[in-house]
């Protein structure tokens, strides 16, 4: 019995060493105990792959577009599910108008999204289902202008761009309780 | 021996038939016989089955379940054929025993679809406010040091059904099915957030998948630095695709919506991204057309797995009662049962030694007499959380809200033994 558990001993120390002779060799273990198999890159690397687009607008690339622009590229991508004017079908979120207090509450972009930045972040990184981020960054500015317009949040002529965004106020930005801290 | 003179020798646990449990398994074996026997007609002779007369198959590369099990399935609904590849397809919990979710039953909520994702060409990047931006590939991942916890996993939608206006003739899986339970296996986010170097000012992680959604959830970063993993492995073996394969990021206790499946990324934030799923959708609106947003842990919850919905019980007499409970707030510390309604209550004993944010299993025996009876369960968890009744659910929130219903599950039993949902 003693004699078996040396054993399993020695090969766990085998396996062991092996694991830390492969990370020693990719890059020294650090002060920290770090096994430091993660290769460096840096954030410049990183654009066009990273779609996040945050609330104050960081993340948003070049690129823009207005609701007149918008309403050709809706005609062509969107309006065949959610209806020529954001009216949406059975199954199909509606886009415009809408109320969170009505009986059904209908929860649109207009009604109830918070954030601009969302309809951009959502449109780029998921719209159209059966070709999702296939639309251009202009495309997808002109898409969000035209929402907005829809919506009575922008006029038709507006240019929605990185530097403008921060001027689009949605209706519903104070219709929500943050509960992440009251868990 | 009738249903009277048997109620008499058991030691009543609460009202409609409920018994104590250890009482019950103190009169040993031969009582519990003798009560279920007096019922069932005398055997037959055995004769021995042709499948002890000649070998069966071999070994076998990956098992399969009994080809009589064969009914045994996830209740996948068709898919929306507007938006491929969305969709849900729930946990059969009332076929199903211990707490351990099978992974080809495990529940899915997916919102494109599921990727077949190369590992070999699959990457993890952590950036945004650290540091020092690191890409991981699978394998790089396989060489940390492993975790492995036994959790539930619970979409936010589950069970909301049960908010509508009428309750509707389902089965436990119908109405529940969206909660699962594994042992997943995996390395610490923390670990990869120190290697990275967590920048200050930083107070969210934004998570976002390779599907073609890209889903994205942000949670907050002390969460992240608590408990939260990249997993790799389920129940032992590599996750299934349609839970994330090869990784996805768990959350343990959190609406499930924000353990992302096929993680790609995590970027470090001063603050929420707010991506749809966090605005508009799993938000609970109130009744004032506010809203409630980022309500992460899923509430105290039992429900009863067996009888349930859309079952019948085949003779009168003892039945075990038996079903599940979680609380994402910590562990279970007690369920009860009632048979008559709510009116009175037992407690159930509970399988193990209940975990934390990991299913229970629950039972209690229960004499039923050929009467209506409606059964519920209701748990209590470490935090001192009582599940709340259906009716305290919805007098939270607008009536059109589905999300994070927690409420008391009532299953009626009719005098012809069938058993169905209902308000009660």
């Amino acid at each position: 019995m003693f004699m078996l558990k040396l054993i399993i001993h020695r090969v766990y120390a085998l396996i062991l060493s092996g694991g830390i002779l492969v990370a020693c060799a990719a890059t020294p273990a650090d002060d920290a105990g770090h096994i430091s198999l993660g290769q460096p890159i840096s954030e410049a690397d990183l654009q066009g792959w990273d779609l996040i687009v945050e609330p104050n607008g960081s993340g948003l690339p070049t690129g823009s577009g207005t609701a007149e622009q918008g309403q050709r590229v809706y005609a062509q991508q969107c309006a065949a599910c959610h209806g020529q004017q954001g009216e949406g079908i059975p199954g199909v979120p509606t886009l415009v108008g809408g109320s969170t207090t009505s009986t059904p509450p209908n929860l649109t972009v207009g009604s109830y999204w918070p954030y601009a930045s969302t309809v951009f972040d959502y449109v780029r990184r998921a719209m159209p289902p059966t070709a999702p981020k296939s639309l251009s960054n202009d495309e997808v500015y002109q898409l969000v202008a035209y929402l907005l317009n829809l919506n009575g949040i922008v006029a038709e002529d507006f240019v929605l761009d990185k530097n403008s965004f921060s001027e689009v106020q949605m209706p519903n930005r104070d219709g929500f309780i943050d509960r992440s801290q009251v868990q | 021996m009738n249903n009277k003179q048997k109620t008499e020798v058991l030691d009543m646990a609460a009202g409609n038939g409920l018994i104590n449990r250890r009482h019950m398994l103190s009169l040993g074996m031969t009582s519990f016989a003798t009560v279920v026997a007096s019922e069932s007609l005398v055997a037959q002779s055995p004769s021995i089955p042709v499948w002890s007369k000649s070998p069966g198959p071999g070994a076998s590369e990956y098992g399969a379940p009994s080809r009589f099990t064969g009914d045994i399935k996830r209740l996948a609904y068709p898919a929306n054929p507007i938006a491929p590849g969305t969709g849900a397809s729930r946990t059969p919990l009332h076929l199903l025993q211990g707490t351990i979710t099978p992974n080809s039953l495990h529940f899915e909520r997916h919102h494109s679809g599921v990727p077949d994702i190369d590992p070999a060409e699959h990457r993890l990047i952590i950036h945004g406010m650290v540091r020092q931006p690191l890409v991981f590939s699978y394998e790089d991942l396989l060489a940390y040091p492993q975790t492995s916890r036994t959790y539930f996993l619970e979409c936010s939608g589950n069970s909301g059904e049960s908010t509508g206006a009428n309750a509707g003739d389902r089965s436990a899986a119908a109405l529940h099915g969206l909660v699962s339970c594994a042992q997943w296996t995996g390395v610490m986010l923390s670990t990869l957030l120190d290697e990275a170097g967590i920048a200050s000012g930083a107070t969210w992680v934004a998570a976002t998948g390779a599907d073609a959604a890209s889903l994205g959830r942000s949670i907050p970063l002390n969460k992240a630095l608590n408990d939260v993993f990249i997993a790799l492995y389920q129940n032992g073996e590599p996750i299934r695709p349609e839970q994330g394969y090869p990784m996805r990021m768990f959350v343990p206790g959190w609406e499930g919506n924000v353990s992302v499946k096929w993680l790609t990324q995590i970027k470090l934030t001063d603050g929420p991204t707010n991506f749809k799923d966090a605005t508009s959708r799993y938000t609970e609106l109130l009744a004032d057309g506010k809203a409630l947003q980022f309500t992460f842990p899923m509430g105290v919850k039992s429900l009863i797995t067996s009888p349930s919905g859309q079952m019948s019980l085949q003779r009168q007499g003892l039945h075990e009662v038996t079903g599940l409970a979680w609380s994402g707030h910590g562990a279970i510390r007690r369920v009860e049962v009632s048979a008559d309604g709510g009116a009175t209550w037992a407690d159930a004993h509970l399988d193990e030694n209940p975990t934390d944010l990991a299913l229970v299993r629950f039972r209690i025996p229960w004499q039923w007499d050929g009467g209506p009876a409606v059964l519920q369960s209701r748990a209590t968890d470490t935090a001192g959380i009582v599940q709340p009744t259906r009716e305290a659910v919805l007098a939270l929130y607008s009536p059109a809200n589905r999300y994070h219903f927690n409420g008391i599950q009532s299953w009626a039993v009719s005098t012809q033994g069938e058993v169905l949902n209902v308000y009660a």
